[in-house]
């Protein structure tokens, strides 16, 4: 039965051009039909995100113990069969040839910040890296590792961009989280933020404080 | 005539990258910089690069103007300097500029660190992604040829001038290159858009004019199509597969 449900989680991962996320996998067990074996997809009907989960980790395992070609990886909020990196000379020859450049340090830089402090315009990213970005920022959205991501509100209502999930994909990382040095310059934009806000409760009316006098003795 | 052989020098792409390669190089601390002496040679720098016949981006002169300042503030004495309207007394001259730098060294590290990771990314393979035209079994469009879309276009700015009443004048500037970014956001959103939504939200004649200019040239780049489905019916404009 267990073994049953891992091949199938096998077979997804080994049939997906992209990520899959155990959330997904879990919508796809629960519609799935069987026409000639109608019970074969009823027993895994109900199947629980955990029960997933912990197949992806056996199978993980498993190719690690087994020393296959490839590899379980968990990649832009999902989990992906990969070739391992001692493969690539041969797997070069056979696909890379038109695979895009590698990015400049000017395009990383911009990347960076993108990631870290989106939703951002292009004056802020500008400030920060003390140079004009428009074409890098052309770059990065042909190759369609940015995207617009809406208008800000200050004047001029400049566009803001973000990172996308081929972002997450091109560099291998599971999430946003798992960006580099993302904790520390997170940590420094909340901080920024609570800062802006304490300057605006400051500079707030009185009437919400006259309100949050009034509420205690209600009660 | 000598300027027409500038090249253009990638190895420092800013002046904070600069300013960061003189702190490593002089190994001092970032937090402390002594600014005469980091000032003497990044002047030095620029004078260099202007030998070279580099091209020196006018953001390396604004630094250096900044970088002058600070140097003549931290040489008056504390009591004869002239406090900046917004800021406080006894604020190191420093301050912002030091900000900056460790702000965008993080980056920087930040980046490094990418750039690692794409190396090693670029590695490992995938199953190939096939592309499914999925356009090809829906309801056959004819291709709309520059006539139609003219027409339509006239089309917008006829109904544009007939809603023209007076109104306060923002100005707002737009350009082709911004409305073809907001195009394939849209397109992003939304596999197929018609081609009067394109402009619901224009304000102006220049707006309608710019739009349509970015709708012509996405089209030129074979980024979208345009297809009707009846002879002089309603204009649909299409994403295309990357």
């Amino acid at each position: 039965m267990t073994a049953q449900l891992k091949n199938i989680v096998e077979a997804l991962l080994f049939s997906a051009e992209r990520p899959l996320s155990p959330k997904e996998m879990r919508t796809i067990f629960s519609e799935a039909i069987d026409e000639e074996n109608p019970l074969a997809a009823e027993a895994h009907r109900n199947v629980r995100e955990a029960q997933i989960a912990a197949a992806l980790e056996e199978l993980k395992v498993e190719y690690d113990t087994q020393q296959r070609s490839f590899q379980l990886v968990e990649i832009a909020g999902g989990w992906r069969l990969m070739t391992r990196s001692e493969y690539a000379p041969w797997l070069k020859k056979l696909l890379d040839e038109a695979r895009p450049h590698r990015l400049s340090q000017p395009s990383l830089e911009t990347l960076s910040i993108i990631a870290l402090r989106q939703p951002i315009s292009r004056a802020d990213i500008a400030s920060i890296r003390g140079v004009e970005v428009d074409g890098v920022i052309k770059t990065l959205l042909e190759r369609d590792l940015i995207t617009i991501v809406g208008r800000s509100e200050v004047p001029g209502k400049p566009l803001l961009y973000g990172t996308t999930q081929r972002f997450l994909e091109h560099f291998g990382l599971p999430s946003l989280e798992d960006m580099p040095k993302a904790q520390e310059l997170r940590l420094q934009a909340a901080a920024l933020k609570t800062a802006e806000a304490k300057v605006e409760t400051a500079a707030a009316p009185k009437e919400n404080e006259g309100q949050a006098t009034a509420n205690p003795q209600q009660n | 005539m000598e300027s027409d052989y500038k090249v253009k020098l990638e190895v420092f792409e800013g002046p904070l990258d600069l300013l960061l390669y003189l702190i490593k190089k002089e190994e001092v601390d970032i937090y402390d910089i002594p600014i005469e002496r980091i000032t003497n040679q990044y002047m030095e720098y620029l004078t260099l690069m202007q030998m070279l016949n580099l091209e020196v981006a006018g953001e390396f002169l604004v630094m250096a103007a900044t970088l002058m300042y600070i140097k003549s503030r931290m040489l008056l004495p504390v009591d004869q300097q002239v406090a900046d309207a917004d800021e406080e007394d006894g604020v190191d001259p420093r301050w912002e500029l030091i900000r900056q730098l460790v702000e965008y060294k993080k980056f920087k590290d930040a980046a490094l660190q990418l750039g690692r990771r794409e190396e090693e990314q670029s590695k490992v393979f995938t199953r190939q992604t096939v592309e499914i035209d999925v356009a090809a079994n829906e309801a056959p469009l004819a291709e709309v040829s520059i006539f139609d879309l003219i027409n339509a276009f006239n089309d917008v700015l006829k109904k544009a001038s007939a809603r023209d009443d007076f109104r306060e004048i923002i100005e707002e500037r737009f350009t082709v290159s911004d409305k073809i970014e907001e195009i394939l956001y849209s397109l992003r959103e939304h596999a197929e858009i018609l081609f009067s939504e394109l402009f619901a939200q224009a304000m102006s004649r220049t707006e309608i004019v710019v739009t349509f200019l970015a709708l012509l040239e996405l089209i030129r780049l074979k980024r979208l199509k345009v297809r009707q489905e009846t002879a002089f019916g309603e204009i649909h404009v299409i994403r295309v597969a990357v």
